[in-house]
């Protein structure tokens, strides 16, 4: 298969106080069409910045994305985003957040009546036409992120990024919206890179998992081929041994290759991306 | 039986404590008030008197009212008695065309009220204009915020009284017409309003402005919201409650600086009145005066009232506690 978006050695530096600083250093990755593809790494190795030049709300310093084979350039909703704490407009209803993106993206493409149909469509998908007239502050943080997922996937994007979706999540709504995605991936089979620091989510979700080692100038360690077959059976992939093999690889390149050289305090301290960054900085 | 009477008992306790916290409490400081006021006036002795007392006060209200309707009764009049003598004689010459002259009585206590109402609200509705827009573009981008930052630095701290001059010579000199459709006194205490009371609406809308969410920025630019698109639904929004602050300590210092300006200018409205009822120095004065201030302090009170109400209708942010 042609590869639909290609990472094309990038690097990325921030001017800081102290000089630049390297955060990403010669990033490569080709993704196929279809494809669900993860980054893990430790805190603050740069995942996110990776998902972030992908979307193009950072500018590489080297290197560039292409799309199709065609270099893109700036934000878009082709390139829709799933973020972290959801991120939806709080004076928006679920129903009107979804809606501002299929009316930005399908404005001439159809009508009316279709943009209705299409925005119930993708709230249905994600089991929130219930709470469609809600806003973000009625309704529960899973059901926010569901709506966060509804509103990306109604752009019709060709790559799906997620930045550590659930990571906000308890670990019962996790695993519940978990199941969700992979239900949706099953039919809408989009290309998805999600960041994620969860092993198991990235082993039970992905075809492959991509582990970044550690920044400054963080880059591709590892790249592990999932292959498991779907659909993916929580309960029984959980004694599955192709299964707790691959864990065990992810786990080992995490905590014996990849160790993290910080106090523990620091490193407990640093649980989102940009403190840890700071600290590197 | 035990659960019923329980359930009737908690909920009289909370119907109580809430008519203590919401109704007694309240009414108790308004008694105590009076109270003390009554007791402290007694003791100021002025050359008009004694220091209106909350008696006093109230037989002042009284008379100001039978003023405002005796002086009604004597405008109806007026225009009766034009009317019959137009009447009268168009009678003996069928083309006499006749002409209502208005009624020119003195302003009473009411009609002062109405007027200083009506300029605040134009002086704040026009800075309102302003400074919500300006509010924006400087909240937007910050070179526009370096560069206006130390003018509307400066300008803040200026007092109503040492705009008045420049103002009502500008005014007298620039809007110059035969038939005006506003009185110069109203735009000299509208624009003096307007200049001393944008600033916080100026101020708080650029901050909330500034303060915008980065994740909702990015969602704008995923989205790639053309500009309008972007400062309405997300801009603006996400500023009202900023927005609402300084919209209230705008009409707050609206309402001061025009009684000020009116007092000084001797421009119609309540400033005028107490500066004539100052300078007439009769035994009731110091009463009316007295009258003026509760009455601008309760249309104060008021207007903010109702810019809360607003807000709590137009804020998004059902949560946040408004008060």
């Amino acid at each position: 298969m042609a590869t639909h978006l290609d990472i094309s050695q990038i690097s990325i530096e921030f001017p800081t106080a102290k000089g630049s600083f390297k955060a990403l250093d010669n990033v490569s990755l080709k993704i196929e069409k279809g494809e669900f593809v993860s980054l893990i790494g430790h805190s603050g190795c740069g995942k996110s910045t990776v998902l972030n030049i992908v979307a193009g709300l950072y500018d590489a310093t080297e290197g560039g994305i292409l799309l199709d084979g065609k270099e893109v350039k700036g934000p878009g909703p082709e390139r829709a985003v799933v973020f972290q704490n959801h991120s939806l407009l709080p004076w928006l209803t679920a129903y009107q957040n979804v809606e501002l993106a299929v009316k930005q993206v399908f404005r001439k493409t159809k009508t009316k009546k279709e943009m209705h149909e299409w925005i119930m469509h993708n709230l249905e998908l994600v089991h929130m036409t219930h709470a469609a007239d809600k806003r973000p502050d009625e309704i529960s943080g899973g059901m926010k992120q569901r709506v966060g997922i509804a509103r990306a996937l109604a752009m019709e994007p060709s790559v799906l990024l997620m930045d550590e979706p659930f990571g906000a999540l308890d670990a019962l709504t996790r695993a519940h919206l978990q199941d969700s995605l992979m239900e949706i991936q099953k039919d809408l089979n989009n290309t998805v890179i999600m960041i994620t620091h969860d092993v198991d989510e990235a082993v039970l979700l992905s075809d492959r998992i991509v582990m970044m080692t550690n920044g400054p100038a963080a880059s591709v360690g590892e790249i592990l081929h999932v292959d498991i077959e779907r659909p993916r059976e929580r309960l029984a992939l959980a004694n599955d041994p192709r299964y707790v093999d691959y864990r065990t690889q992810v786990l080992t390149f995490l905590y014996e290759k990849q160790r993290k050289v910080e106090p523990i305090h620091a490193a407990s301290a640093s649980t989102k991306t940009k403190t840890a960054k700071a600290a590197h900085a | 039986m035990i659960l019923p009477t329980l359930t009737m008992a908690s909920v009289k306790e909370k119907l109580s404590a809430f008519s203590f916290k919401g109704l007694l409490l309240p009414l108790f400081g308004i008694v105590m008030f009076i109270v003390l006021w009554q007791a402290g006036a007694s003791r100021v002795h002025t050359s008009l008197g004694e220091f209106p007392g909350p008696v006093v006060v109230y037989e002042q209200w009284n008379s100001l009212v039978a003023e405002h309707q005796r002086e009604r009764v004597k405008e109806d009049k007026f225009y009766v008695r034009q009317e019959e003598r137009i009447a009268e004689r168009q009678a003996k010459d069928p083309s006499y065309e006749g002409k209502l002259r208005d009624y020119t009585g003195k302003p009473t206590f009411f009609d002062q009220i109405f007027t200083s109402l009506y300029t605040v609200l134009a002086g704040f509705g026009l800075a309102s204009l302003i400074a919500i827009p300006l509010g924006i573009l400087i909240g937007l981008n910050r070179s526009v915020y370096s560069a206006l930052n130390p003018v509307i630095q400066v300008f803040k701290p200026v007092s109503p009284l040492a705009w008045l001059p420049l103002v009502t010579m500008v005014v007298s000199a620039s809007y110059v017409s035969d038939d005006p459709m506003f009185s110069k006194s109203f735009l000299t205490s509208m624009f003096t309003v307007t200049l001393c009371c944008m600033w916080p609406t100026l101020i708080n809308t650029a901050v909330g402005v500034a303060a915008i969410e980065k994740d909702l920025l990015n969602v704008s630019k995923v989205l790639q919201l053309n500009w309008v698109t972007h400062v309405m639904k997300i801009v603006i929004p996400s500023a009202i409650p900023l927005m609402f602050t300084g919209l209230r300590l705008s009409l707050g210092i609206a309402w001061m600086v025009l009684i000020a300006a009116e007092m000084l200018a001797q421009n119609p409205g309540l400033g005028k009145f107490v500066w004539d009822e100052f300078q007439n120095g009769s035994s009731n004065s110091l009463g009316r005066i007295m009258v003026a201030v509760l009455m601008i302090g309760f249309i104060g009170y008021l207007l903010d009232r109702v810019m809360l109400t607003i807000q709590r209708f137009v804020s998004w942010d059902k949560t946040q506690l408004l008060r």
